[in-house]
């Protein structure tokens, strides 16, 4: 008498073995991270340049940082299944006896700790190249909490856009087209939020709206993400 | 949709266009602050209105397509979208006009529902090169789907980010069809009716020409086998007819 | 009722105007890119009735079927 198969793993299992083939690969030969972060820090010398000002604060400074992020996300989005696409990983991923859907979490999750580890080299050099108000320690919470709100949007959508951007032959082209009008209210909520944050006369409290509606869209989008993201993965 | 319903369609839309557009100019009185610049109000909102419902019930038709897999979904949403970005660009046209007519500016940033229709606009856009760029047919279409579920969310949350984005010192002139005294709500309802009408019609036309094109196809093939084709790519969903 | 009332249009008349011609000339381009498309269609089924009435030329001189329509003998 054979044994019974064992059980399919759980999906939590399956995450975090994908999560962490992906930080792997990451730590193995960094590219995308250091990418992202020279990419963020020649945009600050651009903006330093084009906007002909020494020091921002309040809403252009909101402005500066939230662009600067934007666009050295969208570099990561383009990378992030590249990988997958050229080498086949996803012919493995999809006989695997799993939910498919776990990619899209491992991804995501991929991605927000590289946007996390962006935020750790831009925000510093943002505030020390550019940023007139000193750093202190409502400025800092409140940005790291309305960039936590910013990057659960990047990392979905990105995600999403990234997956539907795979197959296409011009992928590179398609992501930012796709991705930058779908994140707009996502932009829209991070700037209004960061403006009061970088005010000159010290950190405002943070509109209490503008929180609500990047949650609303980070709820909307998380959920919709996980609805469809299935029907990108079959052959 | 049968040839005389079509042509039926294509009657009430033609009466009920022109009755409410008489009726925006001839019976609803003008306008207290804005004169007569407001009749473009008649045009703009039904549109934009039309457009963005054409926009999310191509949303709905590609969750019908995704979940029954079945291409006639898929075309009914291709077709909404493309109406609707034809609708779109109408808006941004004549909502361009009446901010120069109002404020002396061709764009500005005060009407939220400007700028939500712009980045809209932008968004599906790219929904046909998107289909363009991915030759193999069932997928295509799978993520067409995708996006248009997607972008079909995004109307909504988009138009209550840029409403909340924007100041309020400019009075929402565009948007407030809600407090419209009797005479001008009435053109105002019946110009929305022609606008919806026209949609259906030109949506039905555009299906019916798709589908037709797709039959001669078919016979084509068994007639004279596929060299008899001319060989296309196209960003158009292409219907299997037996 | 209203307009007939001032004789004279308003000196913003003209923009009114402009907005209503932008949809009169989507509609007219709509239509006239259909009509295009019209065209083809038609063009379409002469070339099939063509083809469907090269196929009964070939049945009807050949009823016995020693011919197959690919041209090899039966």
């Amino acid at each position: 008498m054979s044994a019974a198969p064992p059980p399919p793993p759980s999906t939590r299992a399956v995450v975090g073995a994908l999560l962490r083939k992906e930080l792997r690969l990451e730590l193995r030969t960094p590219q995308v991270i250091p990418a992202m972060a020279l990419f963020s820090i020649s945009t600050l010398v651009v903006f330093h340049f084009s906007l002909q000002a020494d020091t921002v604060e309040g809403a252009l400074a909101a402005g500066v940082l939230t662009v600067t992020l934007l666009f050295s996300a969208i570099l990561g989005v383009n990378r992030l299944f590249v990988a997958d696409h050229e080498e086949g990983g996803f012919d493995g991923f999809l006989l695997a006896p799993v939910d498919r859907t776990a990619m899209l979490v491992a991804k995501a999750l991929a991605l927000g700790a590289f946007l996390v580890v962006l935020e750790l080299i831009a925000v510093p050099a943002f505030a020390f190249m550019l940023l007139e108000p000193g750093l202190t320690g409502t400025m800092l919470g409140q940005t790291v909490a309305t960039l936590a709100l910013a990057d659960v949007a990047i990392a979905v959508v990105g995600t999403l856009v990234g997956a539907l951007a795979i197959q296409t032959r011009a992928r590179d082209l398609i992501v930012p087209l796709i991705a930058l009008p779908l994140l707009l209210p996502a932009i829209i909520g991070t700037a209004k939020l960061l403006a009061p944050t970088f005010a000159a006369a010290g950190a405002e409290a943070l509109p209490g709206r503008w929180l609500a509606i990047v949650g609303l869209y980070d709820l909307v989008f998380g959920l919709l993400a996980y609805a469809v993201f299935d029907f990108l993965l079959e052959d | 949709m049968s040839g005389t319903r079509l042509r039926a369609l294509s009657v009430a839309t033609v009466v009920t266009l022109i009755t409410g557009y008489a009726l925006a100019a001839f019976v609803a009185p003008m306008d207290a602050d804005q004169g007569f610049i407001q009749k473009i109000f008649y045009l703009h909102v039904p549109m934009a209105i039309v457009a963005l419902c054409g926009f999310i019930f191509a949303g709905l038709c590609a969750i019908a397509h995704l979940r029954t897999d079945d291409a006639k979904w898929d075309l009914r949403a291709y077709v909404a979208i493309h109406i609707s970005i034809i609708l779109g660009v109408g808006v941004l046209l004549t909502g361009a006009i009446w901010a120069k007519a109002s404020w002396g500016h061709y764009w500005v940033w005060d009407e939220p529902t400007l700028v939500s229709f712009l980045i809209i606009f932008l968004l599906y856009a790219t929904y046909t090169p998107l289909r363009f760029s991915i030759e193999d047919r069932d997928k295509q279409a799978r993520y067409a789907s995708v996006f248009a579920i997607t972008a079909g969310a995004f109307v909504p949350l988009n138009f209550l980010a840029v409403r909340a984005a924007t100041s309020l010192v400019h009075p929402r002139t565009l948007s407030s069809a809600d407090n419209l005294p009797g005479a001008m709500r009435t053109a105002f309802l019946v110009c929305l009716l022609g606008m919806t009408l026209l949609y259906v019609l030109l949506w039905q036309y555009e299906i019916a020409h798709k589908t037709t094109v797709a039959q001669l196809r078919a016979l084509k093939r068994r007639l004279a086998g596929d060299e008899g084709l001319r060989p296309r790519r196209s960003a158009a969903p292409e219907l299997q007819v037996r | 009722m209203l307009l007939a009332a001032s004789n004279v249009l308003p000196d913003n008349a003209g923009y009114v105007a402009a907005a209503y011609l932008v949809f009169l000339a989507l509609l007219l381009i709509y239509v006239g890119i259909m009509a295009y498309k019209l065209i083809n269609v038609q063009r379409d089924v002469a070339e099939i009735t063509e083809l469907a009435e090269r196929r009964l030329d070939t049945d009807a001189a050949d009823p016995a079927g020693t011919h197959d329509r690919e041209g090899t003998p039966a």
